[in-house]
């Protein structure tokens, strides 16, 4: 199955321009998308986490409504960072494992490319599932359908973010000595922005004070990261397999 | 006349760089000895008592040098990272590493005595203020830092991947320090302002000023002394370390 990708990627440079960014692109996302599919635990674990977690705060803080409405924006979005970083580890380490990942910086397609598809596959599998669970979550918290919508938009926006910045941190430890939980400590600083912003858009729309100006720049650093964050990940791939 | 240039880039290679380091080791020693006690003498004898905050006050003049050096450290560390990564030059990367722990230090001298400072004047020891949270933050990223070259064995991985995670903070804490404060200025739970200092003496801000250097050198020569360790670790196989350590 994996070395299916052998088949999928151009073997040489002329092919590749031949072929074309755009279809690269959709081979390492089919191609991420099929492994992802044929093992669906893994998939469904971290959906499971986020729904875990989010139900375990009313138990612990207590049932009244008016004080969930107030956590819920904080506490959906938490969780939507920790289930991000617990699925990040497998997002290169089985092909850094079996000599894919080699593969890949070998091939004639920019390696960039290649990165990009890999997280793009990733936020399908573990950032849209969020995305669309959360307003069933958020009805827990008692949010209104309006602060539901805000939410669902500024996790639409904001977990391809989580992804993007993830993969640095992914590519940073990958093969290193106690690798999940370095993984924390370096990702989840860099995560603050997005979870102020995103957070801050439910929460100031239940305010009453327009969620727009959290929106809009929360689509800013989506921007920003998606210039830049490949980049730095393709450095750090570079680096791990010196 | 030419034998009188110095060939500066002489000393960027570790070899030549030990010595030196050696050299200038007890001068900012001595600088930074003398420096701290002009200062912490202006600042706990000679400088007045505050009209508002009483003698509590006198914890800025740590307080404030030692903000000033976590912030200013992490971008000189991310400095050498990066000249390090682009030139691929050994010394630079040891600066990096070398430089870590102190700046780590700095953010949690600020931190704590933040807390000391805080407890007789806002009658708590915390405050999620927009400074406190991003200083923090500042303090969580070093030792992401200092964690990640901790735990690759390979030197020069341990270097290139550090330089990578130090070059994306420095991109990233700007854009952290601004979302904090707007995240701050929103909530306004215990508006608790700092910005609105009183006007201060002149011998206040000397007594500052002297810190806020004291400590400088006492970073350079913190740094100098652990590049040392770093050099003789690395290249302790060579010769000229067997000669350097008999």
């Amino acid at each position: 199955m994996r070395n299916s990708l052998a088949a999928q990627l151009p073997a040489t440079s002329a092919e590749a321009g031949g072929l074309g960014a755009l279809s690269v692109l959709a081979a390492v996302i089919r191609r991420d998308l099929l492994l992802a599919l044929r093992r669906k635990s893994e998939v469904l674990t971290s959906l499971f986490f986020f729904v875990i977690v989010v139900s375990l705060f009313p138990l612990g803080i207590g049932p009244e409504m008016a004080l969930l409405r107030i956590i819920a924006p904080g506490v959906l979005w938490v969780a939507a960072l920790l289930a991000a970083m617990l699925s990040l580890q497998r997002l290169f380490a089985t092909d850094y494992a079996d000599g894919t990942l080699e593969q890949m910086v070998l091939s004639p397609a920019p390696l960039g490319l290649l990165v990009m598809g890999k997280i793009v596959a990733h936020w399908l599998v573990t950032g849209l599932p969020l995305v669309l669970i959360a307003p069933l979550l958020g009805l827990q918290y008692d949010l209104a359908p309006q602060a539901l919508g805000i939410l669902m938009l500024s996790l639409l926006i904001g977990t391809p973010l989580l992804s993007l910045i993830g993969a640095i941190g992914a590519a940073l430890t990958l093969g290193v000595r106690g690798g999940g939980v370095l993984l924390s400590l370096l990702t989840l600083p860099l995560y603050i922005p997005a979870l102020i912003f995103g957070a801050g858009a439910v929460e100031a729309d239940i305010s009453g004070l327009g969620a727009v100006g959290h929106l809009s720049l929360l689509a800013a650093l989506l921007a920003l990261s998606v210039f830049f964050a490949p980049w730095a990940t393709t450095a750090s791939l570079r680096i791990a397999l010196e | 006349m030419n034998n009188k240039i110095i060939h500066w880039f002489k000393f960027g290679s570790p070899q030549s760089f030990y010595p030196l380091a050696g050299k200038m080791l007890p001068w900012f020693v001595a600088l930074a000895v003398i420096l701290g006690i002009a200062g912490l003498w202006l600042g706990l004898f000679v400088a007045p008592t505050d009209a508002t905050q009483g003698e509590g006050y006198r914890i800025i003049f740590i307080h404030v040098a030692a903000s000033w050096m976590s912030m200013f450290l992490y971008a000189v560390m991310a400095f050498w990272a990066g000249i390090g990564l682009a030139l691929n030059t050994r010394l630079s990367s040891m600066m990096a590493s070398a430089i870590a722990p102190t700046g780590a230090l700095m953010a949690f001298l600020s931190l704590w005595t933040g807390a000391l400072w805080g407890k007789p004047m806002w009658g708590t020891w915390w405050v999620w203020d927009a400074r406190l949270t991003s200083e923090l933050i500042l303090l969580f990223l070093y030792l992401g830092f200092i964690a990640l070259q901790a735990a690759i064995d390979e030197p020069r991985r341990a270097d290139k991947a550090g330089a990578i995670l130090a070059l994306v903070g420095v991109v990233n804490v700007p854009i952290i320090a601004f979302s904090v404060k707007w995240w701050n200025t929103l909530h306004q739970g215990a508006s608790i302002s700092m910005t609105k200092a009183p006007s201060m003496a002149v011998t206040m801000l000397w007594g500052m000023l002297l810190m806020a250097l004291c400590l400088w050198m006492y970073s350079i020569a913190m740094t100098l002394m652990r590049v040392r360790a770093i050099i003789l670790e690395r290249e302790r196989h060579s010769d000229w370390v067997k000669h350097a350590v008999e």
